[in-house]
């Protein structure tokens, strides 16, 4: 699927390929140069940071290059530095649970992933292919709660998790999304409808059953979209900070997002430990690009209006 | 609604056309549906369905979470029409909103256009797209740091410009365009790559046709693509302006609201008043009236956008 639509562009684009110089090319070359620029310059000066002393960025903080180099951000983000240098450093000598949030952004993201995408998986199939009475009905009636804005449910879907006991839990911050998302089945059912028939008729008649159908047919055939939305749950996921910033109150559950926010909220007002700061930043931040940097073609391309509308 | 699908009527005549016919009976799989729907109906109601009632209950109720919500009417609307800060929120929210799409819509579309008459490489929007992939805290983060006040290299080069210093984020003047301009960083790739997408369904063949005519790139522009693109930027638009209308995650790491109440968006004001003050009902309120707001501005686009919807053909 995603080869196929990444063809047509290239060969459109062949018989306009040379073009003749012109001014107006140049002008549109270096808006695109500094488009390129402004998009990725956060990320060096964070990594600059991180590895310069926190106290020579203060006479240094013009300088491209990491101010006097040490490692020093990144060993107090993982808890390798002794309270006192911490503190010396302009940290906050207290050590950073770094692994823990680390642990808890993975289990929660993956928990909402799999569940997410499975179960909308399952739905969707039943509004593509099976047949049921009411199906139409049924998914219409899913569709509206895309109309639905996630923000408007937190207070309520809080007051739920408190009673459900599951305050301070990575589970609780799953729970709520981890069954469905409006979006999932429809991007999901939308694909299904457009596998053929008939492969699907001649298993059938070869006696397999629709559940069958399901796993070993579908499925497979569908691997490519279903990756997608998995990586884009997943990023989405690793991301969110407002419910987490809810539900989480201590290290017990507490994720990268909302960890990174106790972290500046706790450093000095007057000379934060601004390498420490960019570390942990770059540190919540890398997992993510890595992931990206794996399947960049596929997201890049499959953002468009095939699932919308 | 629930009722509706447990019918367990294994109503054969469904008169589905079976192609084939006769080959298989055509049947009916209402119990296998159910299962396959199942979770994410359970999903549906409960996270979804469910708080959306209950969120609007209990605007009408003074709860504090401790002890069981008590019902009193209108009260937090009354509360809300006569409360300052409410409106303060909603007009910096307001602000932000458009500041954030003007600058996104318009730079994004440049970016689209750009990528679609340069290169299509996918490396390019790779690029563009890379600073969508870090979540709103880690963009507020970097941001905090390059426009500190003294240390922020963006200072350094204003101050080398002759521009001067900018308290970007501490002064009640600058804060909401600031954060607008972090959340366009953020999001600008990811809108530019709807609308480069909106872009790839105009056929090659009217700008073969414009060039044919004589017409220069940028007359090709005006008077094609964007009349041509016009349905695909109002969806865009419904998308983008619903997001900015939620912003909180740069706010609640950046600025808390402030200096005073001047970063206070309506998103922040909510959530200070449940988890600061412990008034969910009072929040409540105020997120019934966000909800209405972003209804009210979706139904307008739609309309909008479906007014004008012939495009090609």
């Amino acid at each position: 699927m995603t080869s196929a639509t990444l063809e047509a562009p290239t060969l459109r684009e062949a018989p306009s390929e040379k073009k003749p110089f012109s001014v107006g090319r140049a002008v549109a070359w270096t808006f695109m140069i500094v488009v390129v620029l402004v998009s990725l310059f956060p990320f060096y000066w964070m990594l600059r940071t991180a590895l310069s002393s926190n106290n020579a960025l203060y006479a240094g903080s013009h300088s491209i290059l990491p101010v006097r180099f040490s490692w020093g951000g990144f060993e107090r983000v993982f808890g390798l530095q002794s309270g006192q240098k911490a503190l010396d450093a302009g940290g906050a000598g207290q050590p950073i649970n770094f692994w823990r949030y680390l642990l808890n952004s993975v289990v929660v993201s993956t928990l909402v992933t799999a569940g997410q995408v499975f179960f909308s998986a399952l739905a969707a199939y039943a509004f593509a292919r099976l047949r049921w009475r009411h199906r139409n009905r049924v998914f219409l009636f899913f569709l509206g709660g895309l109309m639905i804005p996630a923000i408007f449910t937190f207070l309520p879907n809080f007051v739920l998790i408190k009673q459900l006991g599951l305050i301070d839990t990575v589970f609780g911050i799953a729970l709520p999304t981890m069954l469905m998302s409006p979006f999932a089945v429809f991007f999901l059912r939308q694909f299904f409808m457009g596998i053929s028939r008939e492969v699907e008729e001649a298993a059938l008649i070869d006696g397999a059953s629709k559940v069958r159908v399901f796993f070993q047919l579908i499925v497979p055939m569908s691997a490519a979209p279903i990756t997608t939305l998995a990586i884009l749950t997943y990023i989405a996921s690793w991301n969110d900070y407002f419910w987490p910033l809810m539900v989480s109150y201590t290290d017990k559950s507490r994720v990268l997002t909302v960890a990174l926010g106790v972290f500046k909220s706790q450093t000095p007002q007057t000379g934060p430990d601004w390498s420490g700061l960019m570390a942990a930043t770059l540190v919540a931040a890398l997992p993510m690009l890595l992931l990206f940097s794996l399947a960049a073609k596929r997201i890049v391309n499959s953002i468009g209006f095939s699932g919308i509308k | 609604m629930a009722s509706d699908t447990a019918v367990p009527v294994a109503s054969t005549a469904t008169g589905h056309p079976t192609g084939k016919g006769a080959r298989r009976r055509p049947h009916d799989d209402t119990r296998l549906a159910l299962m396959f729907i199942a979770p994410a109906f359970l999903g549906y109601c409960v996270f979804l369905l469910w708080p959306t009632l209950r969120g609007i209950y209990l605007s009408f109720t003074r709860f504090n979470l401790l002890t069981p919500p008590k019902w009193v009417g209108l009260d937090n609307y009354v509360r809300m029409v006569h409360d300052p800060i409410f409106w303060n929120s909603m007009k910096v929210t307001l602000e932000y909103v458009v500041l954030n799409i003007a600058f996104q819509t318009a730079l994004a579309l440049v970016i689209a256009v750009m990528m679609q008459r340069l290169t299509k490489k996918t490396w390019l929007r790779g690029i563009v797209l890379t600073p969508y992939l870090v979540s709103n805290v880690v963009a507020a983060m970097v941001f905090i740091w390059i426009l500190d006040y003294q240390l922020g290299f963006g200072n350094y080069i204003l101050q080398h410009l002759g521009l001067g210093r900018i308290a970007f984020l501490s002064s009640d003047h600058w804060v909401i365009p600031t954060i607008a301009f972090i959340n366009v960083w953020r999001h600008v790739g990811y809108t530019a790559l709807l609308i480069f997408a909106g872009l790839q369904t105009i056929p090659e063949s009217v700008y073969e046709a414009g060039r044919l005519d004589g017409a220069s790139e940028n007359r090709m522009f005006r008077h094609l693509t964007v009349p041509l693109l016009r349905p695909i930027l109002a969806l865009v638009l419904i998308i983008t302006v619903v997001g900015s209308f939620q912003v909180f995650d740069t706010v609640a790491v950046a600025t808390q609201g402030g200096p005073v109440n001047s970063s206070r968006v309506l998103q922040f004001y909510i959530y200070d008043l449940a988890f600061g003050r412990f008034q969910f009902g009072y929040a409540s309120a105020l997120s019934v009236a966000l909800l209405l707001v972003l209804l009210i501005v979706s139904i307008v686009q739609y309309r909008l956008s479906r007014a004008d919807e012939s495009d090609l053909d």
